[in-house]
């Protein structure tokens, strides 16, 4: 059976992990390839890097992490942030990434996504999608620009969109919940994730154990991704799924 | 040495890496010389069908492909690397493939709420346990991602079933071929051990 994912997010600034990070047994904690080995041995499903880098000269050093972490786990790994032209995909999946996930541009030129599917696959566009309620029942809004920046765009119709351009998957986050340790969006996530035929990652809120059940019950999300909960080590991976799996979960939990 | 066919689709670097890590020597190449001097081949790939074997055709790698699946010796198809193997797919309009493993390429047409790549860790059971999955424990986990599946004629050739929606054959085996719809080069220690096994075959 397909198991649900576990996928750790690191924001990763000028080459280093910027969100805190508390691992105990870490040389440094600020190196995104030694954290990427630590929950590669944990057993996550897989890696999401977001890059946070503000200026273009610094954007290479994501290169660089990418390149030294593929060449040291072998899982799954997304990258995104700042990705605006073909180039910048093909050189991320070069030097490693398996998927590529793409926000702002997506909004402002939709046929680069599907530009990029035809030219890469469907299988590595990842397209994230931060949404805020809107005020009216049942609707988000998009934003880009890391939340800043209203679109106009309804959250659901534009996954839907997005699907239709060649997108694999889809990255959810609630802007309103993202940071408060609440709980994911679940209204959002489920609306959303019934309404695509692509997965669905959840992201935004995570505090709790059960902010991951609900996600992926309630929220019927086909993967949930968390970042303080881990890093923080309130939680390790492996008691993230075996939490998961004492409640029927489908989850990936052999020996890693 | 084993060679790592280069036709411009998709990262290679992760394969190569995972024969390095488990400490076999890969070269990444389009060259026919260097693919028939190799004691291993590997045919890799990600992308849509019909650009795989134009890309193929373009580089002339279609002839030294055939010839290094009679030279009998190693070859390993990956993810669209195992569909290139068969003899056509429905992926976009029909497009022939390799006709190396007689068989269908078709798409998952499932019911919700199942989605549509299959993406994700899944089990393998292992039917035919060829040289690469020595070892490897029933019902272990690897990491899929795709949208279409093949069905081979001869069921002789199935070597691991995964279950998404319908049964499917996650790999096949075929005297020197074996190929895995599934990316070791993705699967952590299950993968790996794929790996070195394939690198270890004679």
């Amino acid at each position: 059976m397909l198991t649900k994912r576990i996928i750790p997010c690191l924001d990763v600034k000028d080459g280093r992990v910027v969100k805190g990070v508390s691992f105990v047994n870490l040389r440094d904690a600020g190196d995104p390839v030694e954290v990427a080995t630590i929950y590669d041995r944990e057993g996550a499903d897989e890696l999401c890097f977001l890059d946070i880098t503000a200026s273009h000269e610094n954007r290479k050093t994501i290169i660089e992490v990418v390149e030294q972490t593929a060449a040291r786990v072998f899982m799954p790994l997304t990258v995104g942030g700042g990705v605006r032209t073909l180039d910048d995909i093909r050189t991320l999946l070069n030097a490693g990434a398996d998927k590529v996930s793409i926000n702002t541009t997506a909004v402002q030129q939709p046929e680069f996504v599907r530009e990029a599917a035809q030219r890469f696959g469907t299988q590595c566009i990842v397209v994230a999608i931060d949404a805020k309620q809107s005020g009216q029942a049942d609707r988000w809004e998009v934003f880009t620009h890391g939340g800043r920046k209203p679109t106009g765009l309804d959250a659901v119709e534009w996954a839907r969109r997005m699907e239709g351009y060649g997108a694999g998957e889809i990255l959810l986050t609630s802007m309103d919940q993202d940071g408060r340790q609440n709980g994911y969006d679940l209204a959002l996530t489920a609306a959303v994730s019934e309404r695509l035929s692509i997965p669905v990652i959840a992201s935004g809120g995570v505090g709790t154990l059960e902010h991951l059940y609900d996600g992926l019950v309630k929220g019927k999300a086909d993967a949930v991704l968390a970042a303080s909960i881990f890093h923080y080590r309130t939680y390790t991976i492996q008691q993230a799924k075996a939490y998961l799996r004492d409640r029927e979960v489908p989850v990936r939990l052999d020996p890693a | 040495m084993i060679a790592i066919i280069d036709y411009g689709m998709g990262n290679l670097r992760s394969v190569s890496k995972a024969f390095e890590a488990v400490g076999h020597q890969a070269v990444v190449t389009r060259e026919a010389r260097v693919i028939a001097d190799a004691s291993h081949v590997v045919l890799p790939g990600v992308g849509a069908f019909g650009d795989c074997m134009a890309n193929l055709e373009r580089y002339e790698l279609i002839a030294p492909i055939h010839a290094a699946v009679q030279s009998g010796k190693p070859f390993l198809g990956i993810c669209l690397g195992l569909q290139l193997l068969f003899t056509e797919s429905e992926e976009f309009g029909v497009h022939k493939g390799l006709g190396i493993i007689p068989g269908r390429v078709k798409k998952f047409v499932l019911d919700p709420p199942l989605k549509v790549p299959h993406m994700g860790w899944n089990e393998i059971q292992i039917v035919h346990c060829a040289p690469p999955f020595a070892g490897i424990a029933p019902r272990s986990y690897c990491y899929f991602v795709h949208s279409y599946y093949v069905e081979p004629v001869e069921s002789s050739v199935v070597a691991t079933m995964t279950e998404y929606g319908r049964p499917f054959a996650s790999a096949v085996w075929k005297d020197n071929v074996v190929a895995c719809q599934f990316h070791p080069e993705k699967s952590q220690a299950v993968g790996l051990q794929v790996i070195k096994n394939f690198g270890a075959w004679t």
